[in-house]
């Protein structure tokens, strides 16, 4: 017979309280509340559903571009028709060009060109660049804006050396802009300053673009006798004969406008005429004759691009530009992938409530202090629930993105709007980033659980300074200034992880959030919200030790 | 004796009687009125200080002055679910039921109580707002020689936009009832109100064919509800001012009728 009085004692070995006991009693709770369990998946599915929905929303390729010519400058997508030469009809107009990178390119100015065999160089004196722009005052009757003097910051005249004259060819050009001074560009995307100021008959400019093999040099000179070198590029497999000569560009005007529904943009196609003179070629140009083209099929640049010739004097007249495709999400210049994640949001409010009833919940049926008797070191406590809705939550969140990128992908590849190309390591950092913005907002919803202990005041908190400062910023009246330090301040900073537009400074156009530019750093973005989460689990530990559960 | 209440009065005054002192002898209710107005008036005070004219035009002052609303509806959905999630969290339900069996009754006077408590925190908040935008903005440069009168109620779109914005956190208010007796759980309820209100704007401000960016700005309860708010460039607007209204008091009465049916059919 045993003794009747003897104590129960547990057969589990006795020992510190460890760490991963709290996990496990912690995953434990989460993974028993079917309640909880269908939140998580619901994030899941809903932030999958949403991207498919939204990649269904989508324009095709040719839509809203295609009509470009008649639709005047009321709707912001005939700025890109006009833009990128990819708004002329038939199939091969719905691809826009892709440049050496991969990138989505405009390819569309005039080009006056001979053949260049093997090595050489061509120099020019360039005496005026002047133009057109569309003028201020839109037509009331919606039609495109009259044409008045002026010329376009970003509107180039100055020399090209490319591989071939098809559209996204490899190329270097040296030229003078409108108001950045002289600059050397190559493969649409690369662009080095040089020497600052315009061009007129006072003070005119000479240019040299010099073959070398797979190196091009593109100097400059105010005087025609001292040269400097602007930049030195490297077009990779150059074949030995290139097409080269003179060029002008001149990108759509962009203008702001305040709607009742956010900035949006609009403007119209610009013309830029250069002056040249003094052309001297060195090295095998077999044709002795220039041939003037409009490159690119767009029917609106092309109207306006034409040449002059008289005695070895040439003015050019183009319009459209050379450079990287830009414009984002309003102008639907290509899908991007951050909109294949729009569904971040539902997953994201999904996400907060099951975080914040990870502990609210507790308070509420009184657990809260069985959790702290298991556990009373109410740091480690804390420290647990935030690993373990942090962990899972960052497990469903990747699985989620993954899926929706992989769908937007898909639904591109099949007819849909073409994706904007970006490299596997910006895709890598857009997913995981992703997962961990949804991961950190948990643990940061999980902290305002503890400290406020009320479900609906701390869910409507978070998702207030996560989501309603994203909504200002991007969809409301807010000037320009007050949305970027709205997305530097608060919280909604972190969706900056999501973007893959890149920013060029040689293009003009709305870097706002509207159209998916943040003013921050991916990781910058991030780290925002990462401080807030870590200040919110920092006064929940303060209030948990001086608080009784 | 016990004392008994007098036959003479009626189940749906008592049951009014009942909601309001619930609601005013709580901490939680008066507080959230009070940041609700209080947060209207400075995030309100904070846009129209921060907006400066530009020479394009196309700016309505009118509704850069309102945009605290978007901020206070927050807090105006929470005072609704709480209303009604509190008493499922604490049991309260049990006892409120046994009190005035009738069901519809109790969602009425609940109703009845949350909107005029809204309506009073509304009416502070957006005449603060228009107050402030009236002190604030000719200093951004929205000034008569810019032709931008001062704000003043006694203009007709400014006093649609103000009182429409207070119709609208009502509408809210009633909305988030009605989801929260659907739901039953304050922190779902709030979850499912701050999506109907805040997705809608994101999807919209994402998707690039403009005839879906419309098409949802026009269903959206939100951006359509808020439509109320604007003066100028009405043509442009997915749907005009009171057509919004009645968009968002759509959903309003769906998420009511929905929520009273299932508060109906289940048991407490």
């Amino acid at each position: 017979m045993t003794a009747g009085t003897t104590p129960y004692r547990s057969a589990l070995p006795g020992g510190p309280d460890r760490f991963r006991h709290l996990l496990h009693a912690e995953w434990t709770k989460l993974r028993t509340v079917p309640g909880w369990v269908a939140g998580l998946v619901a994030a899941a599915l809903l932030t999958v559903l949403f991207g498919v929905l939204a990649a269904a929303g989508m324009p095709g390729p040719c839509a809203g571009g295609a009509g470009g010519p008649a639709g005047g400058a009321a709707d912001p997508g005939d700025v890109r028709a006009a833009e990128d030469g990819a708004g002329g009809a038939g199939d091969a107009a719905c691809t826009p060009p892709v440049g050496p990178g991969g990138e989505t390119v405009n390819d569309s100015f005039y080009f006056v060109h001979q053949p260049l065999e093997g090595d050489g160089s061509i120099t020019v004196r360039i005496t005026s660049l002047t133009g057109l722009v569309p003028a201020d005052d839109l037509p009331d009757d919606g039609g495109p804006p009259a044409m008045e003097p002026g010329v376009e910051p970003w509107a180039k005249a100055g020399l090209i050396v490319r591989e071939d004259t098809g559209q996204g060819s490899p190329y270097a050009a040296v030229m003078v802009t409108g108001d950045h001074g002289v600059r050397m560009q190559h493969d649409y995307v690369h662009d080095t300053a040089g020497g600052p100021g315009g061009v007129d008959d006072d003070s005119p400019r000479w240019l040299r673009l010099t073959r070398s093999g797979d190196t091009l040099t593109g100097h400059e000179s105010t005087d025609g006798r001292h040269w400097t070198e602007v930049a030195t590029v490297h077009l990779d497999d150059l074949p030995a004969t290139v097409e080269a000569g003179l060029f002008v560009a001149s990108p759509s005007a962009t203008h702001v406008d305040d709607r009742p529904f956010g900035l949006s943009a609009s403007g119209g196609p610009t013309r830029g005429t250069g002056v040249f003179d003094q052309v001297d070629l060195v090295g095998s140009w077999p044709r002795d004759g220039w041939r003037g083209d409009h490159m690119g099929d767009d029917p609106v640049t092309s109207s306006l691009g034409e040449m002059g010739e008289d005695g070895g004097r040439f003015t050019l007249s183009g319009s459209g530009d050379i450079g990287p495709a830009v414009g984002g999400q309003a102008f639907g210049s290509g899908r991007t992938i951050e909109q294949s994640l729009v569904g971040t949001f539902p997953g994201l409010i999904a996400v907060v409530v099951v975080a914040t009833m990870f502990v609210t919940a507790e308070y509420r049926r009184g657990l809260m202090a069985t959790t702290l008797t298991a556990g009373p070191r109410r740091g480690r406590a804390l420290a647990a629930k935030a690993l373990v809705i942090g962990g899972v939550t960052f497990a469903v969140a990747l699985a989620a993105a993954v899926a929706s990128v992989v769908v937007g992908e898909r639904m591109a590849r099949s007819g849909g709007p073409a994706l904007s190309p970006v490299g596997t390591l910006t895709v890598v950092r857009v997913m995981v980033g992703t997962a961990a913005l949804l991961a950190v907002a948990a643990v940061f919803a999980l902290a305002v659980g503890v400290v406020l202990r009320r479900s609906a005041a701390a869910i409507t908190a978070v998702v207030g300074l996560i989501v309603l400062p994203y909504i200002l910023a991007t969809a409301s009246v807010l000037p320009g200034d007050a949305s970027d330090w709205l997305l530097r301040l608060t919280p909604a900073a972190a969706f900056s992880i999501q973007q893959t537009l890149p920013v060029y400074h040689q293009v003009s156009n709305l870097y706002v959030p509207a159209n998916g530019y943040y003013p921050l750093a991916p990781w910058a973005g991030f780290a925002v919200l990462g401080a807030y989460a870590v200040a919110a689990l920092a006064l929940a530990a303060r209030l948990l030790h001086r608080r009784d559960a | 004796m016990s004392r008994r209440p007098s036959p003479a009065r009626s189940p749906l005054r008592d049951a009014l009687h009942a909601e309001w002192t619930k609601l005013r002898t709580v901490a939680g209710p008066a507080w959230l009125l009070l940041a609700a107005a209080a947060s209207t008036v400075a995030v309100s005070a904070a846009s129209a200080a921060a907006v400066t004219h530009s020479p394009g035009g196309g700016q309505d002052p009118t509704r850069i002055a309102l945009t605290g609303v978007q901020v206070g509806q927050a807090l105006v959905a929470v005072l609704a679910v709480v209303a009604i999630g509190g008493e499922y969290s604490t049991r309260m339900i049990g006892a409120t039921l046994t009190a005035v069996p009738s069901r519809t009754t109790v969602l009425f006077a609940k109703a009845t109580t949350v909107a005029a408590a809204v309506l009073a925190a509304g009416l502070v908040g957006v005449l603060g707002s228009v107050l402030a935008g009236r002190l604030l903005l000719p200093a951004g440069g929205f000034t008569p020689e810019h032709g931008y009168a001062p704000l003043s109620l006694a203009a007709g779109p400014t006093l649609r936009a103000a009182a429409g914005s207070v119709l609208y956190l009502v509408l809210v208010a009633l909305l988030s009832l009605g989801v929260a007796t659907a739901v039953r759980d304050g922190a779902a309820a709030v979850g499912v109100v701050l999506g109907l209100l805040y997705l809608f704007p994101v999807t919209a401000g994402l998707v690039a064919d403009p005839d879906w960016e419309r098409r949802l700005r026009q269903v959206s309860p939100m951006e359509a509800g808020l439509a109320v708010q604007s003066t100028v460039a009405l043509p442009d607007l997915p749907v005009s001012p009171w057509g919004g209204v009645a968009v968002l008091a759509a959903w309003t009465a769906a998420a009511l009728l929905s929520g009273g049916l299932l508060f109906h059919l289940r048991d407490a």
